[in-house]
């Protein structure tokens, strides 16, 4: 029961923000004269009647809150408009953008968690030692490189030594699983470790702090004392203790994953949905830029969600309420 | 013992030089600290280096005579129109796509950066630290709005608006400022008011309102010193950020835009270059990276310094090590010293 109230709460006010996040990016839009966004479509040289027409065409010409109404009314129905150049669906768009920022985002994640919370726990169970050390300086670097340039460098050097000695099976550009499970594995991987790596030095760091905390508790060493072995007090008792704050910067870190997503399907010109916004946005493509910016925003969403239910999993003390 | 040697004793006593007894204060300890921190003090060094090459950018253009914005369309390409490597034609690091002198757009780089990141990170603070106190301070419905809008901004993905909001006001300098501040200050506010909360029930605070202090007088004069330590510390640790921030929106082309250098859009013109001219990625990344690396070691080392608590973790760890050698005196060694004043 409580679980139900929970969800629909959480759908319920999700759906708030999202509504609110429209109509912010709407307006925001609209703070730029509608005059650019019809010379841009209709070309330098076009005739102040030309530029009109595509005005009324476009429905720019209405008053703001008539679109206001007419954009809503349409997102109700599920349909998030048409391209202002391509006069293609959104909806169409997204679906067939999708493939590659959903591969990114998934593989992205898992190797990123995996290294992040891997190597945290093993430097924290053996703090002080040469692996400890090693770690926390390339935490430092991750830390310290933005994600555009992680990616450059693994192209200047791994993809492209590689492909001049006739190696060819890691690749830029996206290829579907459809391709073959080894292909699309040879297109990703760059990318997958580049989004690992700047992800990941932060929670390297977070679950080291942490669990070198939590192993200092009395409870670690009643656990000892039991006769515990050491794999069970360090899992059982301390990581699973010491994961709880990190689940809860797991909630923030998703909106600077999309981010990150963004720019390495830039580097990488992996055609997913990040780099076809950032083309929209040079081009006012308003329709196009709100459908990204919704689906982003309906992720981040999501996944809060899911973080608080995995919040309330690890830790019995928080209630859903 | 005459009277007249205990007259002169205590000649000898008033003339002596008067040893001054210092106070040692958490800012002289943490700098005393921070001091005997080797990595912190090279971190130091390079980011005083940067900021000296970024200072004097024009100078070293005068000295190599390649002004940053000058193609050289001969010397600084080969014959296929490639950029020419480091050492070729005087060109110390090489040249980029148009054959301009890399090293040189490399310091004029360091200039926007180091700008931007510290200029961000200082009105971040000031918006931080006042919305962190206001809301720590007050509570109630204030504290509700202000802390909801700082979990807003947190979770936004900001990479997303903050591209939206350069290109509706159109890309600038201003507005990459303006943007990445936007974003920056709610992670200090929230830090900023967790402390506030903990620190306004405490006995000094209710002694200063009892003898009539008003809320400003008690926010800004007895709270706000005590959270400068803490302040000043993720202020180090975000200059970073936002360093990275602005190199990632100019290479998106939506940050600085050319011809004035910036190491985000140096890297976003080499992008065609990857095969032919190594030079053109790996200087402006390393000149980033070495910028970003010394920020956040030096903020690392700041924090350590800051906190008694790691100083006395040390403490303990060497009166463990040194357990073996019996009594060897220990009173000479600065860090226990040091460690028990700081209580």
């Amino acid at each position: 029961m409580t679980f139900a109230w929970f969800l629909v709460r959480r759908v319920l006010s999700g759906i708030v923000v999202l509504w609110a996040v429209a109509s912010g990016t709407f307006f925001l839009f609209f703070a730029r004269p509608v005059q650019t966004v019809a010379h841009q479509l209709a070309g330098r040289t076009a005739t102040p009647e030309v530029i009109q027409s595509v005005i009324n065409q476009l429905g720019l010409n209405q008053p703001i809150m008539t679109q206001y109404w007419h954009f809503l009314g349409r997102l109700l129905h599920g349909n998030l408009g048409y391209s202002f150049f391509t006069q293609q669906s959104v909806n169409t768009m997204i679906g067939q953008d999708l493939p590659p920022t959903a591969s990114l985002v998934a593989g992205g994640v898992i190797l990123w968690l995996i290294a992040g919370l891997g190597v945290g726990i093993l430097s924290a169970t053996r703090a002080r030692s040469l692996f400890d050390r090693a770690s926390t300086v390339l935490v430092l670097i991750g830390l310290s490189m933005p994600v555009f340039v992680v990616g450059e460098l693994l192209i200047v050097a791994v993809f492209v030594p590689l492909n001049q000695h006739g190696f060819t099976w890691i690749q830029t550009q996206y290829a579907g699983p459809s391709q073959g499970l080894g292909v699309w594995t040879g297109h990703m991987l760059l990318p997958w470790i580049s989004l690992a790596v700047v992800q990941a030095a932060v929670y390297t760091r977070l679950m080291r702090g942490q669990l070198l905390t939590t192993l200092g508790e009395d409870y670690i060493r009643t656990a000892r004392s039991k006769g515990l072995s050491e794999r069970r007090v360090i899992f059982r008792h301390g990581v699973r203790a010491a994961l709880t704050p990190v689940v809860s910067q797991l909630g923030i870190d998703i909106g600077q994953l999309l981010g990150g997503v963004v720019v390495i399907e830039v580097v990488f010109g992996l055609q997913g949905l990040g780099q076809v916004a950032v083309a929209a946005i040079y081009q006012d493509d308003l329709p196009v830029i709100i459908g990204f910016v919704l689906v982003a925003a309906a992720f981040v969403v999501v996944a809060n969600i899911i973080v608080d239910l995995v919040y309330t999993l690890l830790d019995p003390r928080v209630r859903i309420t | 013992m005459s009277i007249a040697d205990l007259e002169r004793q205590a000649q000898q006593a008033e003339n002596a030089p008067v040893r001054a007894i210092e106070g040692r204060s958490q800012w002289w300890l943490t700098r005393q600290r921070l001091r005997r921190d080797k990595v912190a003090m090279i971190s130091l060094a390079v980011i005083i280096i940067m900021v000296l090459l970024a200072i004097f950018a024009p100078a070293f253009a005068a000295l190599v005579h390649h002004p940053a914005n000058t193609a050289y369309p001969i010397a600084g390409e080969n014959s296929a129109g490639q950029p020419v490597g480091p050492g070729t034609n005087g060109f110390w690091l090489g040249t980029d796509d148009t054959g301009r002198d890399l090293m040189v757009r490399v310091f004029y780089g360091a200039r926007i950066s180091l700008f931007v990141g510290i200029v961000t990170t200082a009105l971040a603070t000031v918006a931080g630290v006042a919305i962190g106190l206001t809301a720590g301070y007050f509570g109630g419905i204030t504290d509700t709005i202000l802390a909801r809008l700082t979990d807003a901004v947190l979770a936004f993905p900001f990479v997303v608006l903050a591209l939206a909001l350069a290109v509706v006001f159109g890309p600038s300098l201003t507005i990459v400022i303006a943007v990445i501040s936007f974003f920056a200050w709610a992670g200090i506010a929230r830090i900023v008011r967790g402390q506030t909360l903990s620190l306004k029930e405490k006995e000094y605070i209710e002694a200063a309102r009892s003898i009539g202090a008003g809320p400003f007088r008690i926010m800004f004069i007895d709270i706000l010193p005590n959270l400068l330590a803490p302040v000043l510390v993720i202020a180090t640790l975000y200059i970073p950020n936002a360093v990275i921030f602005e190199a990632t929106l100019s290479f998106l082309g939506l940050g600085i835009q050319p011809p004035t250098a910036s190491w985000g859009n140096m890297l976003s013109a080499a992008q065609p270059f990857y095969q032919t001219a190594w030079w053109f990625v790996v200087f402006p990344s390393l000149a980033l990276l070495i910028t970003t690396l010394a920020f956040n070691l030096l903020g690392d080392g700041i924090r350590d310094a800051m906190d008694p608590t790691t100083e006395r973790l040390l403490a303990a760890r060497r009166r463990k090590r040194s357990r073996g050698a019996l009594f060897r005196p220990r009173n000479d060694d600065p860090d226990l010293i040091i460690a028990g004043d700081a209580k």
